[in-house]
């Protein structure tokens, strides 16, 4: 009989899970969110609680037998958010920790293959962000720009936001997610905010946003006009590039 | 801030900065220093893509398109009516910091036409560069022009405020730019990029002695070319391409595909397509050369003066040379097999790390990533089923030809509608 233990959607409540998984020798074993747990009549299921020290042991444990990178790289994978993940983290984690070897570039296996494609997803829509981000200036001088991420890569982004812009406050909010990453000047903390409908309305922007703000982002979207070259136009390849899902986010796109 | 004009100068002067190809924000190592604004580091952001497909990542714009030049091929020459405008130092500075602290762009890439005379004009660019890193503490990614005939003097300063300097040889033969831009003198580019170079050389021996030295032009130097501008065969090009590289350490050459701006009889007509076939086939070369490990001349000589445009050039170079093939992808080295048809940097790599664990089949092959469709024919590996039969170059190209598809393949099969079919030209 299967056992499928559900968990809360944490990070640490995975790494509880896979704590579960050894304490109790469990063999055939599938984690699952509990938001995405659907009663069936043969499997056996469980709840786990995250429990940090528990976590911790895991993650630390993990460290004697594979690298900080692939480390990083089963995190990553869990941001993706992608169904049965946690079952492909899991597989990594037992096959690492029994095998003599590092396991980690054996490409041929196809569920490593897959956690490493899953890994470039994730970092791409990282860089994505990274890249899409549009700062516009609130009357209150916050920075402050909204995301809507294909996986939720938004802790991925804190220290690149952190070292570029480290004198001016600012906020970048997921609203798929309904939360954000705000930093004063000192520290980047997470933050959830009630955002105003009307936010994202060009007839509503000079509430919120300062009468520069408006002219700079008119500038940028001239410039970015200038700048084309008309007798090279390439739709298709513009389109690869800035899928259209992301362009009600970019100024460039907006008027 | 007068928005109006800005935006009116704006325009005028991104407009005439389009041409040049160039907008990478890579190569550079620049920390945020005493909570500063920005830094920029390894592989550069792309923050947007115009519509023709291009990087937008800098802030590309010319200090003034005002030129005492009358180059053919320039779309700012003397002699061409358009409508002129030039930025004071203040109004780049702000528009490029605004910019930046709204994550639009990783920095500046500035540009000038040449007003009264070399020297003049490089001051002006070092000036708005000397204002962002001093008075706005701006650690983003600067990309100066060196002005063809500055004083070294000025190419010293130039660099300890840049990141990347560069000078556009834009003509890749000599006999080219005596044709299309007679007052200028190949001497005038290459005088600022032998200084930038030496003392990117003299930087970095200073380094390894002594904790501070000022940085300078971390992000090296680069060049653009414009090819179709001039008659040059594709040898011609890359010839250039690779003494440059070669003798002035040159991070990047970039191809521009000439776009029709003028009615001079010396150059292509208006109307006339921009070459972009050609470009893609000499960038792939250029990739080939710095990261493949082939020498230009394996690729085009006297046999071979131009690339074929319906396959890329390395699957034309190993065509040429079968003898070699079929190679082992469990046993060769890393060097043949970034020789293959279909395998990429990528692909070798994860093929290299994953062929410790077990010799590789078909199947592990394709989910690695390679292109089996091209790299079958040139390849064995751990499997009893593979091409045994001998074919001949030509054979084998139209194979290939015929299972795959190209990006490309109207403008191929336009190429060959009108030699086909001469009726075509006097329709």
């Amino acid at each position: 009989m299967k056992t499928i233990l559900k968990y809360d959607g944490s990070f640490e409540g995975l790494l509880s899970s896979v704590f579960y998984v050894y304490e109790h020798k469990l063999k055939e074993v599938s984690i699952i969110k509990e938001e995405h747990y659907e009663p069936n009549f043969f499997d056996h299921s469980i709840t786990i609680l995250s429990e940090p020290k528990k976590a911790k042991r895991v993650w630390q444990g993990l460290s004697k037998k594979i690298s900080p990178k692939a480390k990083t790289k089963l995190y990553k994978a869990f941001l993706s958010e992608t169904l049965n993940i946690e079952n492909t983290i899991l597989y990594y984690i037992r096959k690492a920790l029994s095998a003599s070897v590092s396991i980690e570039n054996d490409f041929t296996d196809s569920e490593i293959l897959h956690l490493e494609k899953t890994v470039k997803k994730v970092d791409r829509e990282k860089h994505r962000m990274d890249a899409f981000v549009r700062f516009q200036l609130t009357k209150d001088g916050i920075y402050f720009a909204t995301i809507e991420p294909d996986f939720d890569v938004l802790p991925l982004n804190t220290s690149h936001f952190k070292s570029r812009y480290a004198d001016q406050r600012w906020l970048i909010y997921d609203i798929k997610r309904n939360y954000g990453i705000f930093y004063d000047l000192l520290n980047v903390q997470t933050i959830t905010l009630e955002l105003s409908k009307d936010i994202h309305r060009g007839d509503k922007a000079s509430l919120y946003f300062t009468y520069e703000e408006i002219e700079f982002q008119k500038l940028w979207f001239n410039y970015f006009n200038s700048s084309n070259i008309g007798s090279r136009k390439n739709i298709k390849l513009h389109i690869k590039h800035i899928p259209k899902r992301y362009w009600k986010f970019l100024t460039e796109k907006k008027f | 801030m007068d928005f109006k004009r800005i935006n009116e100068k704006l325009e005028i002067l991104a407009d005439a900065a389009k041409y040049d190809v160039s907008c990478s924000s890579s190569g550079s190592n620049r920390k945020n220093t005493y909570k500063g604004l920005g830094n920029s580091n390894g592989m550069g952001i792309c923050h947007s893509y115009t519509e023709d497909g291009r990087c937008v990542s800098l802030l590309k714009i010319l200090l003034t398109n005002h030129c005492i030049f009358d180059c053919a091929y320039c779309v700012t020459r003397k002699s061409n009516d358009i409508k002129r405008a030039a930025f004071k130092v203040q109004e780049v500075v702000d528009l490029t910091i605004n910019f930046y602290r709204r994550n639009y762009i990783e920095g500046l890439f500035l540009s000038s036409g040449i007003f009264k005379n070399a020297d003049y004009t490089m001051e002006r660019l070092i000036a708005v560069a000397k204002k962002l890193r001093q008075e706005e503490n701006f650690n983003g990614y600067i990309h100066l022009k060196s002005i063809p005939g500055a004083s070294d003097e000025l190419m010293r300063e130039a660099g300890l405020y840049a990141d990347r300097l560069s000078v556009n040889i834009e003509i890749p033969t000599e006999k080219g730019l005596k044709l299309l831009a007679p007052e200028k003198d190949r001497k005038d580019f290459i005088k600022p990029m032998e200084k930038v170079k030496n003392e990117i050389i003299q930087y970095k021996n200073e380094k390894k002695l002594l904790k501070k030295v000022p940085i300078y032009a971390p992000a090296g130097q680069s060049t653009q070319m414009i090819v179709g501008a001039s008659g040059e065969t594709d040898a011609e090009i890359m010839y250039t391409s690779a003494y440059f590289y070669k003798s002035f350490n040159l991070k990047r050459v970039y191809y521009s595909g000439y776009v029709p701006i003028s009615n001079d009889s010396r150059l292509p007509t208006i109307g006339s397509a921009v070459p972009i076939l050609r470009e893609n086939r000499l960038y792939q070369t250029d990739w080939l050369l710095r990261f493949y490990g082939f020498d230009v001349r394996e690729l085009l000589n006297k046999e071979h003066p131009n690339l074929e445009s319906d396959i890329d050039p390395k699957l034309s170079w190993a065509l040429r040379n079968l003898d070699q093939f079929p190679i082992d992808v469990n046993k060769a080295d890393m060097r043949m097999l970034l020789r293959v048809p279909g395998l990429g940097l990528k692909s070798v790599n994860k093929i290299i790390k994953a062929r410790r664990y077990r010799k590789l089949n078909w199947e592990n092959l394709k989910s690695i990533g390679a292109s089996l469709n091209r790299a079958k024919y040139f390849i064995v590996c751990d499997s009893t089923t593979f091409e045994t039969k001998d074919r001949t170059s030509a054979q084998l190209k139209s194979i290939i030809l015929s299972n795959s598809s190209s990006k490309f393949s109207a403008t191929l099969s336009n190429q060959l509608s009108l030699f086909d079919n001469p009726n075509t030209l006097s329709a």
